[in-house]
């Protein structure tokens, strides 16, 4: 970890230890999750209990404090969601990439979450994979998805070797 | 651009913007909600700029963003001003015909127009369209006129004239009493009078005060703050500037949840456009008012949506919500007092500013004036973003706008005010949704999201649902609403699994009264809503579970089956492609069946059939 990340975030906020959630969002978003040593460096830098930090990581389900997918998928579980199948959704990503909920596949490629409402509700199922909505979502487009997404990911990597 | 340093200023702007306007000229507005975006709305915008440069017509369309317009199922949506021609479901490869065809030749596409899924109609304009046809959208029609990340399109359509009126015109107490009078209620779900709670914020002692917006909408089935922050977010900071001048505050916050990366965008790009106007900041418009907002996320917990918790997030802690015995408008923010009010509360004080109390309490019911903007989703036809007068029955809503219940199946509830709501059935939808009326029939406004539920919908299921979604989203600190919520969403999973007794619905209800009782915040006071107003309506599907081990409506994986009807199988071999476990048996070409011992009962080979001969039990 890049404890120059830390630094910038924390000018940014001009270390005001109200914006901590501010901050913490700041450092998921660059290092994709929390590691242990970024909170560990921000509460020292703040000058405040390191339990303090993981009370908020925990307690917000946005932050994470294990590392994520590179493709990050969340699966609307919001109640118009829920009416219109999402849990089949849901059940179908996992049975094809082999995880549950709340995990990565071992090649970290994939990362598998629920999002309670992503605020999209009539374009219903919705699954959201790095940001990109994909609305009228079907178990049976799963699979569609998932190979897209490898896809571009396999691409990436490759440009990035 | 210059500052705006006085009333004149804005309103010598407003002429110039008014002197550019051609009313004859060809706009083409896009919408780029988060809905719209989604079905690659984004490439429709290049299409045209593309489409326009090749026919050397740039100079004479115009091509306008805009936010969501409400009928999110039809996206992406396009309407041609001024005649409003409205296309629905565009694609990129359609833009080269429209703009031939329509802004060349004054023709309509035909084949992109609106169709009435039940009559089969085809309407050309947005107006005539029923989903909107029957709306009245006083807050939230400017959403398709105006681009959110540009100021002057606000100002233009008489945008800050309120603010500029109230602060230059009007005394505080002045502004404070015009809010009351119009008896404006929270539109955040509880419907407490706005007025009454600046004004305790106004009277409280303290020299500093706050005013919030609350977008952390997390209301599952809920979007209207997501898309009034994203669609128009210059008219909730002017209702915000004019709630802050009427209470005496110098300093504001708009706390937006992360999952809504369109809406913090266009909010901060709005805050930003307006401190650069000077309509926030240091002397607005040269009246003295000194007023300026920061911009806060949330991270993904419902419970900080709650006043008091939202508040603690601001204040840098977990957003827990803490005892009201001294009420936030006394002693919020930092021990100040604060008024918080929902984003659909502040944008409609513009509105009451700019046409009066009197001709705001024309529209609605006698205690419920106003509109209210409505998420209609779930199993209905048209689904969207709706605004109607407060007092609309619900069959109005579902029928006229909403185009009725998808696919010719029936209605069976409609569930409103999100996981702290309740299932309205059937003998119920001629009751006129207020506030009062719907928190009688034992579910509650909300921030305004209404899932309708159809014949295949499971009223235990969804139930179990909710409470598996409060029980999560419970902070803990109360034992009645961790414990109380816990036990009831363990009943109802045994329950959907098959293995209820009759005792459980007593135990139901009797833990349904600890938690709503015994709670320090609405989370808890409300959780038990589901499940009483399910219980209540829909008590013989819930025996059904308990007594026969089946569930009526073909949901609960563990009391149903799945099987093929071999009359209408014509063995394709679609389903046993897809089935993952290899539950389908048969040979291609003859009809197949299912073996039950394999099936994990996920449904996928219905989804599949094209001949609807997969069967529920």
């Amino acid at each position: 970890m890049d404890k120059k990340t830390i630094d910038r975030v924390i000018e940014k906020y001009q270390g005001n230890p109200q914006e901590i959630l501010e901050m913490l969002l700041d450092i998921q978003e660059e290092l994709r999750y929390l590691p242990k040593e970024a909170l560990s460096c921000l509460a020292e830098k703040l000058n405040m209990p390191v339990a303090k930090l993981y009370r908020i990581a925990k307690f917000y389900e946005a932050l994470s404090l294990k590392p994520m997918g590179d493709c990050q998928v969340h699966v609307c579980t919001g109640t118009a969601c829920h009416v219109r199948g999402a849990s089949r959704i849901l059940d179908e990503l996992g049975h094809q990439l082999g995880i549950k909920p709340g995990e990565v596949t071992p090649d970290q490629s994939f990362g598998l979450k629920t999002v309670n409402c992503v605020g999209a509700c009539a374009l219903g199922p919705v699954v959201v994979v790095n940001g990109e909505h994909h609305g009228d979502m079907a178990a049976l487009k799963v699979n569609k998805l998932i190979k897209q997404y490898a896809g571009d990911h396999k691409q990436k990597k490759k440009k990035h070797a | 651009m210059n500052r705006l340093t006085s009333v004149s200023d804005m309103e010598k702007l407003q002429k110039e913007l008014a002197s550019r306007n051609q009313p004859e000229r060809p706009v083409v507005t896009l919408c780029q909600g988060t809905g719209c975006k989604a079905y690659a709305s984004g490439k429709i915008y290049k299409a045209f700029e593309k489409e326009l440069a090749l026919r050397g017509l740039t100079q004479k369309v115009s091509l306008k963003s805009t936010g969501c317009h409400g009928f999110c199922e039809q996206g992406p949506i396009i309407v041609i001003l001024p005649e409003e021609i409205c296309y629905c479901r565009v694609k990129p490869e359609d833009i080269p015909e429209i703009v031939e065809k329509t802004l060349v030749e004054k023709k309509t596409v035909d084949r992109l127009l609106f169709t009435d899924p039940v009559s089969g109609e085809k309407f050309a304009h947005e107006s005539e369209i029923p989903f909107y046809k029957y709306q009245r959208r006083v807050i939230f029609g400017k959403n398709r006129l105006v681009d959110p990340q540009n100021i002057e399109d606000y100002i233009g359509l008489e945008g800050y004239s309120a603010l500029a009126h109230a602060i230059t015109r009007l005394n505080p107490e002045k502004v404070l009493l015009e809010v009351k009078k119009a008896n404006l209620r929270g539109r955040g779900g509880a419907g407490f009078p706005t007025g009454i709670k600046w004004e305790t914020t106004r009277n409280a002692p303290g020299e500093k005060k706050y005013v919030i917006v609350n977008a952390d909408e997390g209301d599952p089935g809920a979007y209207m703050d997501r898309s009034l922050l994203e669609g128009n977010p210059h008219l909730v900071l002017e209702g915000l500037a004019i709630g802050a001048y009427a209470i005496g505050a110098r300093e504001g916050f708009v706390f937006v949840r992360q999952e809504y990366p369109l809406a913090l965008e266009n909010i901060n790009k709005a805050v930003q456009q307006a401190k650069e106007y000077g309509l926030l900041g240091k002397n607005i418009l040269g009246s003295g008012f000194d007023f300026d907002v920061t911009v806060k996320r949330g991270a993904g917990a419902f419970v900080s949506g709650e006043s008091s918790a939202l508040i603690s997030a601001i204040e840098g802690s977990a957003g827990e919500p803490r005892p009201k015995h001294v009420n936030a408008a006394v002693s919020g923010l930092w021990g100040s007092p604060t008024s918080l009010n929902n984003v659909e509360t502040w944008a409609n004080v513009p509105l009451i500013m700019n046409k009066g109390a009197g001709w705001y309490g024309s529209i609605g019911s006698d205690k419920n004036p106003g509109t209210k903007i409505f998420s209609l989703v779930g199993k209905v036809n048209n689904t969207g973003l709706i605004e109607v007068p407060l007092g609309t029955p619900l069959r109005n809503i579902i029928y006229d706008i909403g185009g009725g219940i998808k696919d010719g199946k029936k209605f069976k509830a409609v569930q409103t005010g999100g996981p702290s709501g309740g299932c309205i059935p059937e003998q119920h939808l001629d009751v006129p949704v207020d506030f009062d009326r719907l928190s009688q029939m034992g579910s509650m406004m909300g921030s305004g999201g209404m899932i309708v539920m159809d014949e295949k919908s499971c009223m235990v299921d969804v139930a179990k649902y909710f409470m598996q979604f409060l029980k999560e989203e419970s902070c803990g600190k109360c034992i009645s609403c961790r414990a109380g919520i816990k036990e009831m969403h363990e009943i109802l999973e045994r329950i959907t699994l098959g293995e209820g007794c009759e005792k459980d619905l007593e135990q139901l209800t009797d833990l349904a009264w600890i938690t709503e009782n015994a709670s320090l915040c609405a989370l808890g006071r409300t959780a038990s809503n589901p499940v009483i107003s399910t219980l209540k309506y829909f008590r013989e599907e819930y025996k059904a579970h308990i007594r026969e081990k089946h569930c009526p409506a073909g949901v609960c994986k563990a009391l149903i089956h799945y099987s093929i009807d071999p009359e209408r199988c014509n063995g394709c071999g679609r389903c046993q492609k897809v089935c993952s476990v290899e539950a389908v048996e048969g040979e291609k070409g003859a009809p197949i069946s299912i073996n039950n011992d394999f099936c994990i009962r996920c449904g996928i080979c219905q989804e599949a059939c094209r001949f609807n001969a997969v069967m529920v039990e």
